[in-house]
């Protein structure tokens, strides 16, 4: 087992690894820049570094810093949450080659992955199913261009390859608009990725986001833990979560997960991982993989009582998965509301003081926040400040405590989006469940109005 | 219950370590309790920023965390701030002279440390005219960035 992990990010999910670092006895780093000193996890870590100014680029993204950061405290592994350089395949082979243990997959597997072309290719050859599309990065020819979409249906949309995530996205509903939008996409794609490539895929209408959760160790054991259901989205960005999806069977979800596990073993998958999917008339249509812990990571754990950062560092420190895949069961409901320091319906962020701050609490109940009345929400990173997940036998009785404990919490000083969960909590189609992923833009789109 | 006795039980109840005392006698009862001290709930008192050391400071260097700077213990002068994290070394290599003494004359430009970082020896270089006056950390020493390294006047 690691003596000492470098915690490689910052906010709520470096608090979670700290806990996790702290179950397992493991010691722990703390990097941070000169804006985040005050955070909790910083102050109760072992040790602490400060790698660089504010800006993330000089900090959370400075590859030179995280690993001298490792090398100064001899520290054994780097665990990089999710975002910064959580799927870069760079950092995670400079990681290795400097020495240290990147807890995640081999670098090879997060190039397979990041690259959405390369991904869907991959995956299509284990026989997961995917969106009908180009297949392959698209050309300069219009004509061809042309066929492509005809041959998929409109409307479709054009992603890059480089992207995921949400970002680099365009729909595009006829002929008419489709050389541009190539174009457009492709411009933003070499500006945002540095990789202009490009690709088509069907764009579909009312699809729900559901994702299958995966742990491999390095052993040659792969198991998935069912799915979430993360259709309630605004510009491509989660806002709520649930596992497990509602209306979905048993049948299905051990279908999809089994096809999950076997493109695992192909790809010699390594640690924790999700495939993501987009679901319309009980059918599952691949769209990309994330090659690391997500944020939505606590609703699986409510449900089936597996711990998976812990998992991540020991399938890193090379143990076998405690787990088979008979073991995993799901059992209740599990729903999470991403607290973000924004105003809850002009979304315009919100950082500052936050000069009371008071958790829910009560059955069911868990909060993962680094927040504490006090704190100094900065305006440098992006505006997660909190989790909030609530339990229930039931997904009626979950939603009960969500509602409860939202009406409980308390974050003064600054905004945050509790008001629009709370309405949203009331909203019809979400207490049915199953709404698809453009249901709250439209919801938002008709309150504007 | 008369005035004597509960006196006595005043005192009793401030020699002792207790916090309250109740005493029944009969049909009588008298109960003092202290006043409540230091249940102020502000679990924010556990963070408050106070031990901003790093660790990696701690043990060496008598002034070493960031947030000290401009205590008493330093001198006046400029601060020369580590850039990177790193290990701080004095000289060029091992068996090497140090690259400055304090009591120097430095020149703007001149080298001062080397700071390493993943293999790479990256010299720290003066951005002023002056005298070294004070050099805050040890050589080998681990250093954060925006540690203060040196004092030049």
């Amino acid at each position: 087992m690691f003596e000492k992990i470098v915690i490689a990010n910052r906010g709520e999910i470096a608090l979670r690894i700290l806990r996790a670092c702290r179950e397992l006895g493991i010691k722990t780093v703390a990097v941070h820049s000169t804006a985040d000193r005050s955070q909790p996890h910083v102050l109760m870590a072992d040790e602490s570094v400060c790698i660089g100014p504010p800006p993330a680029s000089e900090s959370y993204l400075s590859m030179p810093a995280l690993i001298s950061a490792a090398e100064v405290t001899d520290a054994e592994a780097i665990h990089p949450g999710y975002g910064f350089l959580s799927e870069n395949a760079d950092f995670a082979e400079r990681v290795e080659q400097s020495g240290f243990v990147f807890i995640g997959p081999k670098a090879e597997t997060i190039r397979l992955m990041g690259d959405k072309v390369s991904a869907i290719n991959a995956m299509k050859a284990a026989g997961v199913p995917c969106v009908p599309g180009s297949g392959a990065p698209l050309g300069d020819d219009a004509e061809e261009n042309l066929a492509i979409a005809h041959k998929i249906g409109y409307p479709v949309i054009i992603k890059a390859a480089a992207g995921g995530g949400g970002r680099g996205m365009r729909v595009v509903h006829s002929d008419a608009t489709l050389q541009n939008s190539i174009s457009l996409t492709q411009a933003e794609a070499r500006a945002a990725f540095g990789d202009d490539r490009v690709y088509m895929e069907k764009y579909l209408v009312h699809p729900r986001h559901i994702e299958i959760q995966v742990l491999a160790d390095t052993h040659g054991n792969a198991i998935h833990l069912g799915e979430r259901d993360c259709s309630l989205q605004r510009r491509h960005q989660k806002i709520l979560e649930e596992a497990p999806a509602p209306g979905l069977t048993e049948a299905q979800r051990q279908e999809i997960g089994k096809v999950c596990v076997e493109a695992c073993k192909r790809i010699g998958y390594r640690g924790a991982g999700t495939f993501e999917f987009l679901y319309e008339n009980n059918r599952f249509y691949f769209i990309e993989m994330n090659t690391r812990i997500q944020v939505e990571h606590p609703v699986t754990e409510m449900v089936t009582g597996v711990d998976l950062v812990v998992q991540q560092i020991l399938i890193a420190a090379g143990e076998t998965l405690p787990y088979r895949q008979e073991d995993i069961i799901m059992r209740g409901h599990a729903i999470e509301c991403r607290i973000n320091a924004e105003d809850p319906w002009t979304f315009i962020p919100s950082p500052g003081k936050v000069t009371h701050y008071h958790t829910p609490g009560g059955p069911g109940i868990r909060m993962d926040s680094h927040l504490y009345s006090g704190y100094s929400v900065p305006p440098n990173y992006d505006s997660l400040i909190g989790k909030l997940i609530a339990y229930g036998d039931t997904r009626e009785k979950a939603m009960a405590r969500l509602r409860t404990a939202l009406e409980e919490l308390i974050v003064d000083g600054i905004k945050t989006n509790a008001p629009l969960h709370r309405e949203l909590m009331d909203d019809g189609a979400v207490q049915k469940g199953g709404m698809d992923i453009h249901y709250l833009e439209r919801k938002l789109a008709l309150s504007k109005a | 219950m008369d005035i004597r006795k509960i006196k006595k039980l005043i005192e009793l109840l401030e020699e002792s370590g207790l916090q309250e005392l109740e005493i029944k006698e009969g049909e009588e009862s008298i109960r003092l309790a202290r006043q409540s001290q230091g249940m102020s709930f502000q679990p924010m008192t556990a963070y408050q920023p106070t031990q901003l050391t790093s660790n990696l400071a701690v043990n060496t260097a008598p002034v070493a965390a960031p947030a000290e700077v401009g205590g008493a213990a330093l001198p006046a002068g400029q601060p020369v701030v580590s850039p990177m994290v790193g290990t701080f070394y004095r000289a060029a290599s091992p068996t090497a002279k140090p690259f400055v003494e304090i009591g120097q004359r430095v020149e703007k430009g001149e080298t001062l440390c080397i700071i390493e970082a993943m293999k790479m020896m990256n010299p720290i270089e003066s951005e002023c005219g002056g005298t070294v006056v004070a050099i805050l950390v040890e050589n080998g020493q681990a250093v954060e960035y925006g540690q203060t390294l040196l004092i030049i006047q």
